[in-house]
Formats: structure tokens, sequence, C-alpha cells
């Protein structure tokens, strides 16, 4: 580990943070911590095009959640919606905890292009959200309710439960089943599938689709200039993937 | 403390196709002309890094920020209306170039029996193929009336296209540009509808095949087929919009200019005449007052209708007692289509926004409606726009939408999945209409337009039948899975549908059932001009830009003819 003093290394992190390491289950928080490890080889999205090793300090952190416990429960969630598979990462591998933290600091989190002057009403499903929550407050409610959850189903926390256990709560949020308040559990899954949808497959400039690995598992080649001299082609096209970062000049 | 401005020959509120077309025609003849612009200046050097589907697909970014105003909404009179608090069913525009900046660039004349069809329709079928709840009228004008300026908006455009569709009205000239490129996704869709006898061609386009100079000597570059049309800019200027045509030939004139952050609160009447209009600069929160000889709406459908219901101008529609005409004839779109799924990957990501086939066998009266519970249809295309990643998880029937089968499907049949689309026709109805909402209103101060909007039984037929028929050219296409558009219920303003609003402010030949004559003149002020889809009495089977820009042409050449002479133009 010669790039530790460089760096923070998982270890350091637990330590630091305080987090018991006997309450990791899967691969959850290593994926979490992917971006505290500041090294050199952590070649993140803004790779230069053309093999060119484009270095960047990968200095990801939280700007929205506040304690290691709401993230986790937020990052093993999204890896339940899209898990890693033997196509590639899921959504902790690419980054999408951190995308969605990064996103509820800003415009998304406090609905800053949306119209949220009252008076609130209930509303028929045609209308739309019609709830004075931002996403952000849904969000912090949401992660609380499922950390409820998991304590009452199974007596654990969130991030202990296997698998189907996640799947279980989740499931319930998806079907309404979970009293939430100014929302729907419903409308919350939602949202939060969205935004699992979101970080995986944007550029990574946004601090998903890390290495644009979602893209390569979709054949998606990302932002091409033209495709003028193969639009009519028969065959099925691959290319160098190409993130929006290859543009920085 | 309001300060008044000099007075202009013109003043247009909003400047995109329509303040453009109507900016550079008045100013080409000698009218100074101000553009009122209520978002930002922007243009093809703003788009480098356009390619990004998360912020400007998903976040909205070119769009109306809804913070500072939307519309209230209700499927029905006994719903209450509540405010349409974030964007989804339709995609308001805000900027230099509007909505047309993001637009696909599908370019269509309405069929000749759009402008005629309740003579048409009463003629053939008889007066009750309808209930008399459907407000079917004529437009008051013709096709053969509007050709020149059918003809007129394409070549300035410089639209790629060919003359091969059976169905649709005569043209005095062919296309300004060689229809796009024929992929093997559309020759999939030419064979099965050949095949099953229909006539496929090429979809008209604004994205171009080849560069162009237009008349105006404005040039337009080669389209990309990079994928990134509908809710982007183009950053080759290949997507004909207004900001790379008509508004910098306004610009060349001298006589024009664009003020921007400057957003219309009211048009001021007095008598029978507007004498300008106020509005508020959005940087400094002051008013101002900008006198003009003549005043014309451009901005969006929506906003045309409030700014003439919050200024007093005309006779609200009345649902119960079916009188007055502002907010009349509100119209949509019916989608109906069918999605294939496919073994083999193809080239999805690639694509324009208006690279397509189409099909009219399906469309207006072109097909026989007697023993049919609707009238009029849909052209159906296959379009081939560049599928993105984050929007796009196509999944099969039964396929759980998260989790690890989610994954492995929606990325399988993400290369692997075509769809049809049909654009239907939408008959309007008394109970869809647009009115002031009591209660909510716009960061202003000004009440928010209310929508009051749901799909009636004609939708309903019309969707069942095309979406039958959208089905079997699928299948015919070879998808070993064909998975029919659902039937619809009831109109839901969270997804998004399409961007074609129509009606509320609506032309016609008798003051009575119109907001304005067929120049495009308000019936109660003769310098006061209303530009856009609000004029289209229903809403046809096609993307409504090139219907509005022939109609912007024609009432160009009214208003300049106007200032001449004054007085009414009909």
């Amino acid at each position: 580990m010669a790039d530790d003093k460089k760096g923070l290394s998982r270890r350091d992190f637990l330590k630091t943070t305080g987090v018991a390491t006997g309450a990791l289950v899967g691969g959850g928080l290593i994926g979490g911590l992917v971006g505290y490890n500041v090294k050199k080889e952590g070649k993140v999205a803004g790779t230069k095009g053309g093999g060119e090793t484009h270095e960047v300090a990968n200095n990801r952190g939280l700007m929205f959640f506040q304690t290691m416990a709401e993230f986790n429960v937020l990052s093993q969630a999204v890896e339940r919606i899209f898990p890693e598979d033997d196509l590639g990462p899921g959504a902790i591998g690419l980054g999408v905890p951190y995308f969605i933290d990064n996103q509820l600091a800003g415009n998304y989190g406090s609905n800053v292009k949306e119209y949220m002057q009252g008076p609130f009403f209930a509303g028929e499903s045609t209308q739309g959200y019609q709830s004075s929550l931002t996403r952000a407050e849904m969000f912090r409610q949401g992660i609380l309710k499922m950390e409820e959850e998991a304590k009452k189903r199974f007596d654990k926390k969130f991030v202990q439960l296997e698998g189907s256990q996640m799947d279980e709560i989740i499931t319930a949020f998806q079907k309404n089943e979970v009293e939430m308040r100014g929302v729907s559990s419903e409308y919350f899954f939602k949202v939060l599938r969205q935004a699992t949808l979101e970080g995986a497959y944007a550029d990574p400039i946004y601090n998903g689709n890390i290495n644009m690995e979602a893209w390569r598992m979709k054949d998606f080649p990302g932002n091409q200039m033209t495709y003028l001299a193969d639009i009519e082609s028969e065959k099925f096209m691959k290319y160098d993937l190409k993130s929006l970062s290859n543009m920085e000049h | 403390m309001v300060t008044t401005l000099e007075k202009v020959d013109v003043v247009t509120v909003g400047v995109g196709w329509g303040g453009g077309i109507i900016g550079a025609e008045c100013a080409k003849a000698g009218l100074k002309v101000i553009g009122l612009e209520r978002g930002k200046s922007r243009g093809t050097a703003d788009f480098s890094l356009i390619h990004d589907e998360f912020r400007y697909a998903m976040r909205y970014d070119l769009m109306q920020n809804l913070a500072k105003e939307t519309i209230t909404f209700r499927n029905d009179r006994k719903m209450r209306a509540l405010p349409m608090r974030q964007m989804g069913s339709f995609l308001l525009g805000e900027g230099l170039g509007g909505s047309g900046t993001h637009w696909n660039g599908h370019t269509w004349r309405f069929l000749p029996y759009d402008f005629e069809i309740k003579t048409l329709t009463d003629e053939k079928y008889g007066k009750d193929k309808l209930s008399s709840d459907y407000l079917l009228q004529d437009w008051g004008v013709t096709y053969d009336e509007l050709e020149p300026y059918f003809d007129k908006f394409e070549k300035m455009a410089g639209i790629s296209g060919e003359d091969k569709n059976p169905f649709w009205g005569k043209r005095t000239s062919d296309f300004p540009t060689p229809p796009m490129k024929k992929t093997p996704i559309l020759k999939k869709f030419e064979t099965a509808t050949s095949k099953l006898g229909y006539t496929p061609f090429m979809l008209p386009s604004a994205n171009l095949s080849e560069a162009y100079t237009n008349p105006d000597g404005e040039s337009l570059a080669q389209c990309q087929y990079c994928g990134f049309c509908e809710r982007f800019g183009c950053e080759y200027g290949a997507k004909t919009t207004a900001e790379v045509t008509v508004i910098p030939t306004a610009q060349k004139t001298g006589n024009y200019d664009v003020r921007f952050h400057a957003n219309v609160v009211e048009v001021m009447k007095t008598g029978n005449k507007v004498t300008g209009v106020k509005y508020i600069d959005t940087q400094t929160g002051e008013e101002f007052i900008q006198p003009a000889e003549v005043v014309v709406l451009t901005s969006y459908v929506m906003n045309n209708a409030k700014l003439l219901m919050v200024s007093g101008i005309g006779e609200m529609y009345d649902p119960d007692t079916g009188r007055g005409t502002l907010g009349k004839n509100y119209g949509y779109q019916i989608l109906p289509g069918a999605t294939g799924f496919f073994d083999e990957q193809m080239n999805v990501f690639m694509g324009a926004g208006s690279l397509g086939m189409t099909i009219d066998d399906l469309n207006g009266d072109n097909f026989d409606h007697t023993d049919l519970d609707f009238i009029h249809g849909a052209s159906m295309s296959i379009t081939q726009t560049g599928v993105r990643p984050i929007a796009s998880n196509p999944l099969p029937p039964d396929t759980p939408v998260w989790g690890s089968e989610f994954k492995k499907q929606s990325i399988y049949n993400y290369t692997r999945t075509l769809s049809i689309g049909g654009q239907g026709a939408s008959i309007p109805h008394k109970e869809n209409f647009l009115s002031l909402d009591p209660n909510y209103k716009d960061a202003y101060g000004v009440p928010l337009l209310q929508l009051t909007y749901n799909f009636t039984e004609q939708d309903r037929n019309l969707h069942k039948y095309l979406t039958e028929k959208s089905a079997a050219i699928m299948k015919e296409m070879g998808a070993k899975t064909v998975m029919p558009g659902n039937p619809l219920t009831n109109y839901d303003i969270v997804p998004y549908q399409t961007t074609h609003n129509t009606g509320g402010t609506i032309m016609g030949a008798d003051r009575d059932t119109s907001v304005v004559n067929t120049q495009l003149q308000h019936w109660d002020a003769e310098n006061l001009f209303v530009v856009g889809a609000g004029n289209f009495a229903h809403n046809g089977g096609y993307n409504p830009t090139g219907t509005v820009g022939a109609l912007a042409y024609r009432a160009a050449e009214g208003i300049v003819k106007y200032s001449k002479n004054g007085g009414s133009l009909v």
C-alpha cells in the first residue's frame, strides 16, 4: 500500500469515521468508499481519449448526507436496484451514491426550477407531484424510513440485512406500503430508481458512471461528435467511449 | 415607477420561430422592430458541450424555469386545478429561439383536409359523424392559399425531403435539399410498410442532409447524425432554428433588436387598438412600457392565451354556454404506437431528430372512416433520433423494473428495440379549454394559465385503431416480441408525451367562433396579431412547426400591409 500516505486508505477512513467494521456486509461500504481512496491509480472518468491518461485526484465526498450511516443505507438500496453482476459494476461500483448525494446538495435537491408556491393539496395522480417537500427532505426521510423498516421487520440495521430482506423493504416502498409524511413511499421509490439510472448512465462528469463502465455495458459510446460516416452501416458499430471531459481544453 | 420607452413600429412578445419570422419580414420591409424575450441570448457557440443527456434531456437546462411560471391543470371542471410543479407532459421553452431551439425538426404541411375539416367531414359523413360536443370548425384559409407560405418557410429552413407522399397537398416546388440518409433501421420500416400496401417516404427534416444557404443568405451545415437533437441545441448549426436563420436575417437589416430578460405581463389596450406592452426586466425588477404601432404575440401557445386573458382582450370561452372564444379549442395530440424487440443489435444511438420514414395512409381522411367511430388519424413514423442510456431502458412485458433481471434486460434490449409512433390528430371538445387560474400566480404576481383537458371518446377510438395498425407493422418488421402501446385512459401531465399543444387563440373566418381572423389579426384590436400553434382550430396528425411557420409568414405579409394602410385585413 505504497500510496497510503498520499491518500486515505480504507482502513484509515474507517478509523477516522468510527464506523465499526463489524457492521459491514456485502461489498457495500467498500464500494461506497471508492471515492475516499485518493490514489494516483484511481483513474476516474476524466480519462482523455486516444490512450492518453488524464490523471485526476478523485476527491469525491459527501455534500448532502451528514453521516456515513445514512449514506450507506442509500448505497445499499441503489445497489439492489442496479446490482453488480457478470455484465459489470452495480450502482455502488459506478459511484451512484455519490452522484445522488451531490445532486441532493444542489438545484435538484432544492427543486429550484420547479413551482413550489402554495397552497398545497394532494390532488389526483394525473396532476403530478403536489408536496411542499423538497427532494432533499424526501430523501432524508426516505432513508430514515428504510432504517426504521429494517429495525421493525428484522431488528437489524438496513446495511446488515441480506439482499432478499433489503428487497422486501424496497418492494414495500414500491407498493406504497410504507407510511411517509408529505409524500408517498411509492413516489419516493420512483425518484430513487430514476436517480439511480441517472447516476449510472449520466456522463461521468457528474460523479457517477465511473470510467464510463455503465455505457460500456450498454454499448452506448458516449459523446461522439459525428456518425456521418457510419450512419448507413449494416454492422453494429463500436467506438472508443468518450466523456464530455474529453472536451476540456 | 414605470418607464415608458420610445415607440417602435412593431413589438413581438417572445423571440422563437414566430417572433423571428415576423421580426425578419417586418425589418426587411423597413419597419423598426423590437423583440422582447424573457430568457437569455443563445446560439450555436453555446452548444459545444451539448452531448449531455443528463443536463439537457433530464434536467431540461434549455427550458422554462417553472419556479417563475407554470400552468395549473385539471382533467375536468369538477377537479381542483393544481400547479404543474414539474415539467413532464410537454417541455416549454425559454430563451432566444424558444422551444424551436430544442425541436427535432419534423417539418410538415398540414393536409388540405385539415383546413376545411368541418366542411369535408359533413359532406362525406354527414353532420352527425361526431357529437355536437366536438367543436370542429374550418380554419378560414385553404391549403392552396397557404401553399406559397409553406414554400417560403421550407426554403428559408432548407428542409430535406422527397415529394413521394401521394397524400399530402400539391407542392409548387421540390424540397430545397434531398432527403436524409436511409439507414438500415429505416429500411426495415420501408420494406414492411410497402409489403403491407402502404406508401413510405422520408420524413421532411430540418436536420439538413447537406450544407445549404437560404434565400436570406443564412448558411446551414450538414447534419452529423450525432443523436442529440430533441431537447438539445445543435453544435453544428445543422438543425434549422430561428437563432441561426431568421433572427440574424432580421439583425442584418439594422431595423431589429432583441431585448432579453424582458417578461411581458400585459398588453395595453385603448378603444379598439392596442398601444404597446408592459414588461418587467427580470434582472432588475424594473417595469417598462414599450409603445408600438403593432403588437404581435409570438410566445408559446400557453403564454399567448394568458396574455390576452390577463389583459382583458377578447371574450373568454364559457363551456356552459359555448359563448366566447378565448381559450376555446385547446388541442393536444394522440400518440398510438408499438414497440418491437429484436434479436440483432442496431445502431440506435446514432441518429437525428428528424431522421425517419413515414406513412400517411392512415392520416387525415386518406382512408375511409364510414365504418369507423372516429375521424382523422395519424402520420405513422419510425424515427432514429438517437436513443440515450438514461431514458431508454426497454423492457419486454412482465420484466421487473429494478434489480438484476431489470439490469440484464434493459441493457440487452437497449440496442435491440425499435418503436413506431403516430402523431394523432386531436379534435377539440367543449370541455377542453384554457382559462385563468383564480388561485395561483407567477413570480410577477400574474395569474397562472389554467388547463382543463382530458382525452375524449374520439381520441380513444383513434388511438386503439392506429395502435393495432402499428403493432401489425412492427410484426412485419420482424420483431420477435411486439408490445402495442397501452390503451388511452385519462390524460396525465406527468410523463412526457409531446410538446404539440394547440388552440386557445384560434383563427377563423367568423368573429363569433375565433379569436383572430385569417390574417391572425385580433377581431377586437386591428393592430394586435397573435401567431403560433394557438391559432390551430384543431390539431392535425403532424408536428406543428411547418404550419406555424407558414401562418407566421402569411401574418408578416399582413402586418407590413397593415402598417401602410391600417384597417382590417379581411
